[in-house]
């Protein structure tokens, strides 16, 4: 059985005389151990499908189930007992201001039934984990985002947790400080095999971090499969949507008048592998008889896997140049035709 | 100029004393019971915890009702009140129960909004702790709208101070009969200017002390 199982959720908000619904027919489950993402723009339902998993906010409709207990059909007890065990860590770390960082954490460890008497030597253990064991008696004030953040994990962490959610966790901070926090999760699940469900808009978290990414659009799933494959080849609109942005393979207009001032087509491939392109290239080059001028092209890498992206502009005569197009489609894995005035 | 000498120094110390026991006996049921009022309030109102519409609008019109009252009425309304619960309505205890009274509704209000003001956030990750109510209250939301709390009490005690004048002129005794009886109607200038001077000084007393302390939970 999967570690976290949502059936079909709906969640749905009442604002005066209007309904919104922020989450529809969402069904996902989670593995064991793995990393799992959901990107979406902001507004898309993202932060409320996360907090259906531990019941921060229950579904107007469907099924949460999570280690084989049915959530749905649980008492306040039961949600609280399965709350001590998955952690939650936020945007905006959400630390009490007022208390220092020691309290903080004796405060999650005593929420979650650890014996007073123990729970020095436990926070010392945490703060380690994190690299703050020094500011303890500090406050949060006192901190910088990074450094809160990790406080956030750490209290996440508290009553060692089987499951940890994150809700946008590195999007308040810089690139290099959010690679840090990436970098300590990816720890965490790899130590203690705890399962992470991590939602973020930023497509550079999914590729460093995710194992399994879902899309989501307007409260719904529209996508889900390996972090590699989404980049690859994405399925949804707003799956191909998010991931050209992030691959950034748009060439400025100015560009893209001169290229096609000649008539002809522009293509944007990607392919599996780090293998070159070459090879297919000249053969449709020689097959057709057109030619194939390479604008572009690198190569990213995702789950230590390759995937080539290619911006090529092929000219010649109209049927030769169709008959090319339809061969790049069946031998490369993604290709959008490129129109010079989008 | 001697005149004034001898009256402030035969009453002015009772009359500080019983300012005293108003402001603080009523400071001190008001911090009290407003707190939980203001506790209940929020808690009822977050759609964190338990949102209980109704509930919440019946006791919000409470609330306002009694802070529609002027004080000079609701004073007098409480007299047989204050004889139930102090025995003798005209002493500074009694004055106290007609203070608290008025005052509760007040501070409840300044309490929920302290409370009220607390990110979301943090009480939300506090929830996602599985910590229960009681242990949110202690560990959260006490210290983290404690510096609200604290201003709330001086403008409190200040509120107390000048309307425990309007107490003592019912025979409730206090700084505030002092002016009246004597620098009002017995046109003492001296007396007047002198305790209005008192005032002054114990107003920027408190407020200095409530910022200090503010500052000190403000972290």
């Amino acid at each position: 059985m999967s570690q976290i199982e949502l059936k079909h959720i709906d969640v749905t908000f009442k604002q005066k005389k209007r309904t919104v619904t922020a989450v529809k027919d969402v069904s996902l489950s989670v593995e064991k151990g793995e990393i799992f993402g959901i990107v979406g723009l902001s507004g898309a339902g993202k932060s409320t499908l996360v907090r259906t998993i531990n019941y921060l906010q229950a579904p107007t409709n469907g099924q949460v189930v999570v280690d084989g207990t049915d959530l749905s059909h649980a008492n306040a007890k039961t949600i609280a007992a399965a709350r001590r065990k998955i952690g939650f860590i936020f945007q905006n770390f959400n630390l009490i201001n007022n208390r220092t960082l020691a309290q903080n954490l004796a405060f999650a460890l005593t929420a979650g039934g650890y014996p007073e008497k123990q729970q020095p030597k436990r926070i010392t253990e945490l703060l380690e984990l994190v690299g703050l064991a020094d500011r303890q008696d500090n406050y949060p004030g006192q901190l910088s985002g990074g450094q809160k953040q990790r406080v956030g994990i750490a209290r996440a962490l508290a009553n060692d947790p089987d499951i940890l959610l994150c809700d946008e966790a590195t999007s308040a901070l810089d690139v290099e400080t959010a690679e840090e926090i990436i970098g300590i999760l990816k720890e965490i699940n790899r130590r203690l095999h705890i399962t992470i469900v991590f939602i973020t808009h930023q497509l550079e978290v999914a590729r460093s971090l995710f194992d399994r990414v879902a899309v989501m659009e307007n409260g719904r799933l529209v996508e889900q499969s390996s972090t590699y494959d989404l980049f690859a080849a994405p399925q949804s609109d707003m799956g191909q949507r998010l991931v050209n942005r992030f691959l950034d393979t748009d060439l400025p207009d100015k560009v893209k008048a001169q290229v096609t001032k000649q008539t002809g087509q522009l293509l944007t491939l990607r392919y599996r592998g780090s293998d070159s392109l070459t090879p297919i290239i000249t053969k449709i080059a020689k097959q057709t008889g057109i030619d194939i001028n390479i604008i572009q092209g690198r190569v990213e890498f995702i789950q230590d896997k390759a995937i080539g992206v290619l911006v090529v502009f092929l000219t010649g005569s109209a049927v030769a140049v169709s008959q090319a197009v339809q061969i790049f489609h069946q031998r490369v894995d993604y290709v959008t035709e490129v129109s010079a005035h989008e | 100029m001697n005149e004034t000498i001898t009256i402030l120094q035969q009453n002015l110390g009772t009359a500080l004393w019983d300012t005293g026991k108003m402001v603080f006996i009523s400071g001190f049921i008001v911090v009290i019971f407003g707190t939980l009022i203001g506790l209940f309030l929020y808690y009822y109102s977050n759609p964190l915890f338990a949102p209980r519409p109704v509930l919440n609008s019946i006791c919000g019109f409470v609330i306002n009702a009694i802070r529609s009252l002027p004080f000079l009425i609701l004073m007098v309304v409480l007299i047989p009140f204050a004889k139930l619960v102090a025995g003798d309505p005209y002493t500074p205890l009694g004055g106290a129960v007609s203070l608290s009274v008025a005052a509760i509704p007040f501070f409840a209000r300044l309490a929920e909004g302290a409370f009220a003001e607390i990110d979301a956030g943090v009480v939300e990750a506090a929830r996602s702790t599985g910590a229960g109510f009681i242990l949110i209250f202690q560990e959260v939301l006490f210290p983290e709208a404690l510096p609200a709390l604290i201003r709330g009490v001086v403008l409190t005690l200040i509120s107390l101070l000048g309307y425990s004048a309007m107490v003592g002129t019912i025979g409730a005794g206090g700084i505030g009969d002092l002016a009246i009886q004597y620098g009002y109607n017995r046109y003492n200038t001296g007396v007047l200017v002198s305790v209005i001077v008192i005032l002054i000084i114990i107003v920027q007393i408190v407020q200095w002390c409530g910022d200090r302390l503010a500052d000190h939970y403000t972290r």
